[in-house]
């Protein structure tokens, strides 16, 4: 970590701007302090092409004049910087439009650390330690005799927030990601990703191994008819669904807005489908608060097929008289709330099992570019990529081409008939997220491509 | 940040190129970007993000080894660009241990210049109540309409001067301007939802001043818009079957993004973003056998001196000076996007296509404005009025396309029948898919310069560490024969 990243430093920081502000005559006030000290080593064609690293501190004031709010952000922090910022963010405030419902900055409550959260080794990783992992991920593919493409990242975010309420908090939070997608010469291509809190976790032989074996064993790939297919989903695959449906539907904005297809008890899943959000379970990417300075709280989305529940930042939860669950974006934020550390529970069928429940569906290793075509009713078009393999009677008969389905990810979850015993920790849009492989009893294929 | 303090610029890049060559870089690029943003966000009456920000710093690329190293930092004092230039040199040298073909640039002259976008109104100069008070009126003109579940309206600006110096001697300042504005009506009923934007799905952008919000006439095209957004609800479900269409300029930007803009980036071509949002099926063999990308009506150019475009600039981040470059000539694909690294391994030099986002990212295979070029004959009227039996779509609301760039499906907001050569009902939920060259070689009419504007995508993702870039793109509307509408269960 960066001298002057730690987060008793970022929080002083935070003090000192909130000291500016209400020096300005704000009413309210909100300061967050994000340093990011990261790097990526990204290959291609079994080669390191790109190679950065980054070190930066970003302040966000969020100024509140009576019902009057602005926010205004520099990564320009000496002394003078931080005091233009709440010059600027203060005029613009006494120059906003009320918001009549504005109900305030969050209270202060307890904050429980997350310690699971924070690696020392993944927060000092070096580029000679990427490279090297990169190297073995490059040598598994050359054992196959196919190409390695990918990127292995490391980094520590440290976030402070403070506010005139009494917030206070301050956490460091480390992450990596090593990816990699392999091509083989005859169409083949396959993938494998591993994300974790402590880099030293992943294993890069692993990981290498497990795409080219999978770009082998997709080459020469055969044109199948689309048309719908029960599926096996890999666990890549069925976090896209996870951040989907977070995005379109567990935000308490989405529903206030009456976009979300979320209703209380509402049945979208078979009873094998439990998801979840919780920012302090160690098997994801952990964050103890969020950018209110608001403790996470677990928040249950669907248990057993049925919708619980959905995630608050402050102002949602005043407007529908909660409180809230811990889960802000940066202000301004027109997003609304979103679930970060989304898990989805395992269940009781060991991964080959899952393909033996096939008597003729296919198998998918990931999504492609996935986009929202109706979000109320969750139906959603994308490409299948690097590994989709027909199966029949229950064993995997071969590759074949990329298909471009258009699904209701909430029928889907409704056609959820097994879930895989083991779970991934991957990367999501904005956290991790854990989730097991499915087998889902219909998927509507309504496209084919040529590779 | 004015003209002359930039002056000061050239002794923290010379501390940069200086300390990086010292250490082992056989060439160094460094840029110092102060980027200025401000936005407003009103949903549903209220004012709910007003806000502005202020990043700024510096990034070092360097060659050791003919490997690529890059670090950047915040802090501008000397301590620390020393730091991050060495950063870099080491960097790069973790790179040359898993290097098979070393780094080639081309051989462009070294750049020197200044360029400033065109602004006839200062958007920062304007006062923030009159900016929020346009937009506040165009939210209440829409909100008139009863039925609506939530509008949204939209206002952004952001200004960025640039320092790039090289170790071969360039040095060129930018200050380019960005701006742009919306509106969304959103009804809903029941499980359907359905959105009406204008004047595109994310708003208008160009590299323009407040003076093309003013021209964009928000509170008076408001209210029709969200009449239409509650009409949709009870329009009829679009059909499904093969369908002649015209596509409005508001959908056919993002087309041309997708399947012309994105396969045309040589470094796609070459594999370097395989592990994220995939390679191309334009494959250099395609570059030598003049591959029939599309009918004779297509003519593509990747154009980075377009007036008003997002991909506007004096000069790329590599230093090469911004042109005109034909990707498409008469439907026959005869060019790429490319870099400094990447045309020479196709014998050209480089198009000038390099951009950064930001001081804290390296500069990739961007496009610049990719625009098809108008075609006198027929306005875009005029080729409804010439078609007999079709549908007019309009508004992108949906977007994909696979890892190759072949196969996509769009959906757009609205789709109107045409009947006898004129506009009828709507229908909602459109949806269509296509192969992209299938799809570009239907195309039997290109609107004229009546209908050309220029349009822009201020969120183009690419990257690892992800970046965002902004694109422009001029069109005039097209239409395209035989193509399969209406995708999924509904």
């Amino acid at each position: 970590m960066v001298t002057g990243h730690e987060p008793d430093a970022l929080l002083a920081m935070a003090e000192a701007v909130l000291g500016h502000a209400e020096r300005g005559a704000c009413t309210e006030a909100e300061v967050l302090v994000m340093a990011e000290d990261s790097a990526l080593t990204r290959f291609a064609n079994s080669e390191i092409h790109q190679n950065v690293a980054e070190s930066n501190v970003s302040v966000n004031l969020r100024f509140v004049v009576g019902k009057r709010v602005a926010v205004a952000s520099t990564d320009r922090t000496d002394r003078e910087g931080l005091r233009a910022l709440a010059e600027e963010a203060g005029a613009m405030a006494r120059l906003a439009a009320e918001q009549e419902d504005w109900a305030g900055l969050p209270e202060p409550g307890p904050i429980p650390p997350v310690p699971a959260a924070f690696s020392a080794g993944t927060a000092g990783a070096t580029p000679e330690l990427r490279a090297e992992a990169v190297r073995a991920v490059i040598a598994a593919a050359d054992e196959q005799g196919v190409i390695a493409y990918g990127s292995f990242s490391t980094g520590v975010d440290t976030t402070a927030v403070a506010n005139s309420k009494g917030v206070r908090a301050a956490a460091a939070r480390t992450s990596s990601q090593l990816l990699t997608v392999s091509m083989g010469p005859d169409g083949g291509t396959g993938y494998a990703e591993a994300c974790a809190v402590n880099a030293a976790t992943i294993d890069a032989v692993a990981i290498g191994r497990e795409a080219s074996a999978k770009a082998r064993a997709s080459a020469n790939p055969v044109a199948i008819d689309p048309g719908d297919y029960p599926v096996v989903l890999e666990e890549v695959a069925v976090v896209d669904i996870l951040d989907m449906l977070g995005y379109l539907g567990f935000s308490a904005l989405a529903v206030e807005e009456e976009r979300s297809f979320f209703e209380p008890d509402r049945r979208i899943g078979s009873d094998l489908v439990t998801i979840w959000d919780d920012g302090a379970d160690p098997s994801g990417l952990p964050m103890a608060f969020d950018f209110e300075g608001v403790a996470k709280q677990p928040v249950s989305l669907v248990e057993r097929g049925v919708c619980r529940d959905v995630v608050y930042d402050a102002g949602t939860a005043a407007r529908a008289g909660v409180a809230s669950t811990g889960h802000g974006l940066p202000a301004p934020n027109p997003y609304g709330p979103f679930p970060v550390n989304m898990l989805m529970a395992a269940g009781d069928t060991p991964r080959d099992s899952l393909i033996e429940g096939l008597e003729r569906g296919l198998l998918v290793t990931r999504f492609h570019y996935t986009n929202p075509v109706h979000p109320k009713l969750a139906i959603v078009t994308g490409m299948t990529r690097d590994g989709t393999f027909l199966v029949e009677d229950g064993r995997i008969v071969g590759p074949v081409r990329n298909l471009r389905y258009t699904q209701s990810y909430l029928d889907a979850l409704a056609g959820v008939e097994a879930v895989g015993a083991e779970r991934r920790t991957l990367k999501g849009f904005l956290g991790g997220a854990v989730a097991p492989a499915l087998r889902i009893a219909s998927w509507t294929f309504t496209g084919a491509t040529e590779h | 940040m004015d003209p002359a303090t930039l002056a000061p610029m050239r002794d923290l890049t010379d501390r940069a190129l200086d300390t990086a060559t010292a250490r082992g870089a056989s060439y160094v690029d460094v840029r110092i970007v102060r980027r200025r943003e401000e936005s407003i966000s009103i949903k549903t009456g209220r004012v709910e993000g007003v806000a502005s920000g202020t990043t700024e710093g510096i990034g070092i690329r360097v060659l050791v080894d003919g490997a690529w190293g890059f670090a950047s930092t915040n802090r501008l004092d000397i301590a620390d660009i020393e730091r991050a230039a060495a950063d870099a040199v080491r960097i790069a040298r973790a790179s040359a241990t898993a290097l098979r073909m070393p780094v080639v640039l081309d051989d462009r002259p070294p750049a020197h210049g200044r360029f400033e976008t065109p602004v006839e109104e200062d958007p920062f100069a304007v006062a923030l109540e009159t900016k929020i008070a346009d937009l506040v009126a165009a939210d209440a003109a829409m909100r008139r309409v009863e039925g609506l579940a939530f509008t949204e309206s939209l206002y952004g600006a952001q200004r960025e001067w640039k320092t790039f110096a090289a170790s071969d001697g360039s040095f060129t300042e930018q200050v380019v301007t960005h701006v742009g504005a919306g509106i969304e009506a959103n009804a809903v009923l029941g499980d359907d939802h359905q959105r009406r934007s204008y004047p595109d799905a994310g708003g208008g952008w160009q590299g323009a001043g407040y003076e093309y919000i003013r021209t964009l006439d928000l509170a008076g095209r408001a209210e029709p818009l969200a009449a239409e957004a509650v009409e949709l609800l009870s329009a009829p479900q679009c059909p499904s079957g093969r369908f002649t269409i015209v596509l409005d300029p508001s959908q056919l930007y993002l087309q041309i993004h997708e399947s012309c803009g994105h396969p045309s980036e040589l470094d796609r071509v070459f594999g370097t973003e395989a592990s994220y949002a995939g390679t191309s099926f334009l494959t250099t063999d395609k570059l030598a056998s003049s591959f029939r990308y599309g009918s004779d009506l297509i003519d593509i150019v990747a154009d980075a001196t377009a007036p008003g475009g997002l991909g506007t600039f004096g000069w790329d981040d590599e230093g090469v000076e911004a042109q005109a470059v034909p990707l498409v000539k008469a439907g026959i694909f005869v060019g790429y996007l490319s870099s400094r690294e990447t045309a020479p391994r196709i014998g050209r030099q480089s198009g000038g296509a390099m951009r950064a986002d930001g001081w804290n990212r390296i500069p990739l295979i961007r496009m610049t404005n990719i625009n098809l070029l108008p075609k006198p004959g027929m306005s875009l009227d005029e080729i409804v009025a010439d078609t007999d039996d079709g549908l007019y779509l309009s508004s992108n609301r949906s977007w994909s396309i696979d890892d190759r760039r072949l196969n996509f499906q769009f959906a757009t907001e609205v789709a109107y029948e045409i009947k006898g050569g004129k506009l009828g009902r709507l229908y909602r939920n459109p949806t269509y898919t296509g192969i992209t060259p299938e799809f570009w070689r239907s195309c039997d009419a290109v609107g004229d310069e009546r209908s050309y504007r220029m349009l822009g995508t201020p969120n183009c993702g690419k990257g690892e560490p992800g970046q965002t870039g902004h694109v422009g793109h001029a069109v005039s509307g097209a239409r395209f024969r035989d193509v399969q509408v209406g995708v999924g269960k509904w």
